[in-house]
């Protein structure tokens, strides 16, 4: 058995919700202003965003705002650089998988954050609850597209609710 | 459905937030020279009154940060 075998996504045997799974997070904490965030930021090649609730997009990663000093990078599956890429980055993969939805009405079944475009759009990210459940809510595109990082032993809930919501 | 405003994210719904009591509640000068009753009185007791209170919250469902706000304990309007 080799260690792809090993890897299983919390929503592999789930049919009709999309999952995006093994996507690489890293949560980084330092002070705002410092050294040790400009260090960050040149090493990731984009600011460390300062707007709550924001993202930056740094090439193939993104910079998510958690905190007036912690961010979440997060990369595509396999990006084995980022977790060693400087010493504030603490590993946190396997805390979150991702879910994708392309519907607002669905969500704000719910979900109290305003995800009208005047509020909310392409570039933010809420961490709040779904179907009260603790999820950090990513807007990528203004089609729209979404992502939901739930916990993965969440997953399965949080996907029985969005099936059930959306009436499948 | 009560709005709470955090300082960083805005308005959030109140489910998302845990109480964290009276503010401003200052630790001892010093400590070893209080007496069991005034001890008791700082671990212990709180004021209760009725309108404008400073009070700790955290955004616990949001981003996880503490802050200080006055809210009034008649109609939980939240000031600023
Ligand atoms: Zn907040």
């Amino acid at each position: 058995m080799t260690v792809e075998d090993l890897r299983r996504s919390p929503l592999a045997d789930y049919p009709g919700v999309t999952e995006i799974p093994f996507l690489t997070m890293v949560d980084v904490r330092v002070p705002p202003a410092g050294d040790a965030a400009a260090r960050i930021s040149a090493r990731l090649g984009g600011p460390l965003p300062v707007v709550p609730n924001s993202v930056v997009q740094a090439g193939a990663r993104h910079i998510l705002w958690l905190g007036p000093d912690e961010w979440l990078v997060v990369g595509p599956d396999g990006d084995s650089e980022l977790a060693g890429m400087f010493p504030e980055a603490v590993d946190v993969s396997a805390n979150r998988t991702t879910i994708e939805v392309r519907s607002r009405d669905l969500l704000e079944h719910g979900c109290t954050v305003d995800l009208h475009p005047r509020a909310f759009h392409a570039g933010r990210c809420a961490q709040t609850t779904i179907a009260r459940t603790q999820v950090i809510l990513w807007q990528t595109s203004d089609e729209p597209v979404y992502r939901l990082l739930v916990r993965a032993s969440f997953a399965t809930y949080l996907a029985d609710w969005l099936s059930d919501a959306s009436g499948s | 459905m009560l709005l709470i405003s955090c300082p960083w994210c805005g308005e959030r719904e109140e489910t998302e937030f845990h109480y964290g009591g009276q503010a401003f509640v200052a630790y001892p000068a010093d400590p070893e020279s209080l007496s069991d009753e005034e001890w008791a009185q700082y671990v212990f007791f709180r004021d209760n009154p009725k309108g404008d209170f400073a009070e700790r919250w955290v955004h616990s469902a949001g981003c996880r940060r503490w802050f200080n706000t006055v809210r009034n304990t008649v109609t939980s309007e939240f000031q600023s």
